[in-house]
């Protein structure tokens, strides 16, 4: 029998906003557990722009994306979350007690009496490179990540990209593949210089190849590839190929939360305004991913939102308590909860 | 006012009214100019603004800085032309750039 993890409210998508819902949740004693695709919290925040600063949140002239989520983390500390990272999440069904269980795609399953979905833009998933008729390839002689290094011993290895995952994937898998090729459309890359000083002193051994170019198209049957064309400097190259590896970072994709069967409108989850309660009854949509009329994608907007919605989540979590509305400044429960009253 | 040309992948011209020190990216999105995505907002956080700046402009709008090219790698069909239009600046200088929308972002 797997294991089931149990919490009172699982969180879909650790950006700023499921974040923040931890604290509101929190303070109505309700236990988190946050699932999110990358490997730590902040979602777009963390992945997409952490040095940039941020202008309007409220009480903060200014603060950089990642200091934020640091805050955040911070802030919901006393209520102790728990986090399970690079994980999407598959499935989600209602059971017959009215509660929910959640599958990962590893296989993780999660059951709660709520659901947040926090998901922002989606899930980051890799970005399928801009090269022509690459589709069919895919899983098959095309890999955006590497799970087990044995799936490419003895094959003719085409690495794409000039960040760390290609860099480091063109070291450790050149002892195990027939050949490696490097494809990088200029000689600077983003990786670390040490891989790079390294993948070049190969080069010089000819132990792998570095060619600057863009991978134009690919020839292969059935899925399986035989060679890659590369449009370099001096023309085209055409490389044996059996096996690709692209490195084209990171897009947002709507992914599985189109298979749940809750209403959409434009990639987005409508909710209401009073509880941001989806068109299934103990799930929840808050910030980027939820639509109602006059909504606007800010941090902001999704923070208001959460403090709503925790009210509602609250109601179905403990039915038939009374409901206290309390200010954190004055109240002693709610400091208590906090960790501050002495 | 400083005027910019986007022409789409089709051949569309869309001339365009832009305000100085705006970036072009915004000025696409503001007047809908099909093919520029912006899916990051103008945080040089992607390549969905790619454009190829007309020859006679090339040297008037200049080269991308370090982090721009690490973007562009992202980008589809990379010439030595291209900019992520999120990064340039409008002003006085440019009034009457021309600028091209690749066939797709990414």
């Amino acid at each position: 029998m797997t294991n089931i993890t149990r919490t009172d409210v699982l969180i879909i998508g650790a950006g700023p906003v499921g974040l923040f819902a931890v604290f509101e949740l929190g303070l109505f004693d309700m236990k988190c557990h946050l699932i999110d695709i990358l490997d730590r919290p902040g979602g777009q925040c963390a992945e997409l722009y952490p040095e940039k600063p941020i202008y309007d949140i409220p009480g903060w002239p200014s603060i950089s994306a990642q200091g934020l989520v640091d805050k955040l983390l911070v802030q919901i500390h006393p209520f102790k979350p728990e986090f399970t990272y690079n994980r999407m999440v598959s499935s989600l069904e209602k059971l017959e007690d009215g509660s929910f269980r959640v599958v990962t795609d590893e296989n993780e399953v999660f059951e709660a009496k709520v659901v947040v979905i926090a998901a922002g833009g989606g899930s980051f998933q890799p970005k399928r490179p801009p090269i022509p008729g690459i589709e069919p390839y895919e899983g098959k002689s095309v890999f955006y990540s590497v799970r087990r290094m044995e799936d490419f011993r003895g094959h003719d290895l085409v690495i794409v990209g000039g960040g760390d995952s290609a860099l480091d994937w063109t070291l450790n898998l050149q002892p195990v593949a027939k050949s490696v090729t490097l494809v990088h459309r200029r000689p600077e890359f983003r990786a670390a210089p040490d891989s790079v000083n390294k993948m070049y002193a190969m080069q010089e051994m000819k132990e792998l190849d570095f060619q600057v170019g863009q991978v134009t198209g690919l020839t292969g049957a059935d899925g399986q590839l035989s060679s890659a064309i590369i449009k370099g400097p001096d023309g085209d190259v055409e490389v044996a190929c059996t096996r690709m590896l692209p490195f084209f970072g990171l897009t947002m994709k709507l992914g599985p939360i189109a298979d749940w069967g809750l209403n959409l409108h434009e990639n987005m989850i409508p909710v209401d305004t009073e509880k941001f309660q989806t068109s299934v009854p103990g799930i929840f949509a808050v910030g980027d991913i939820n639509w109602y009329p006059g909504k606007l994608k800010l941090i902001l907007s999704g923070f208001h939102e959460v403090a709503l919605m925790a009210q509602a989540a609250k109601r179905i979590i403990s039915p038939g308590e009374r409901i206290v509305f309390q200010y954190t400044t004055s109240s002693t429960s709610l400091q208590k909860k906090l960790g501050v009253h002495d | 006012m400083t005027k910019l040309t986007f022409i789409a992948h089709d051949g569309t011209h869309f001339d365009v009214d832009a305000e100085n020190g705006s970036t072009v990216m915004e000025n696409a999105i503001r007047n809908a100019v099909p093919g520029i995505e912006a899916e990051c907002g103008g945080a040089c956080a992607c390549a969905t603004c790619h454009v190829y700046v007309d020859e006679a402009w090339t040297a008037e709008v200049g080269e991308p800085e370090a982090m721009e090219e690490d973007m562009l790698d992202f980008a589809y069909d990379v010439q030595p032309n291209s900019r992520l239009s999120c990064q340039i600046k409008v002003r006085d200088a440019l009034d009457g750039l021309v600028v091209r929308v690749p066939a797709r972002q990414g």
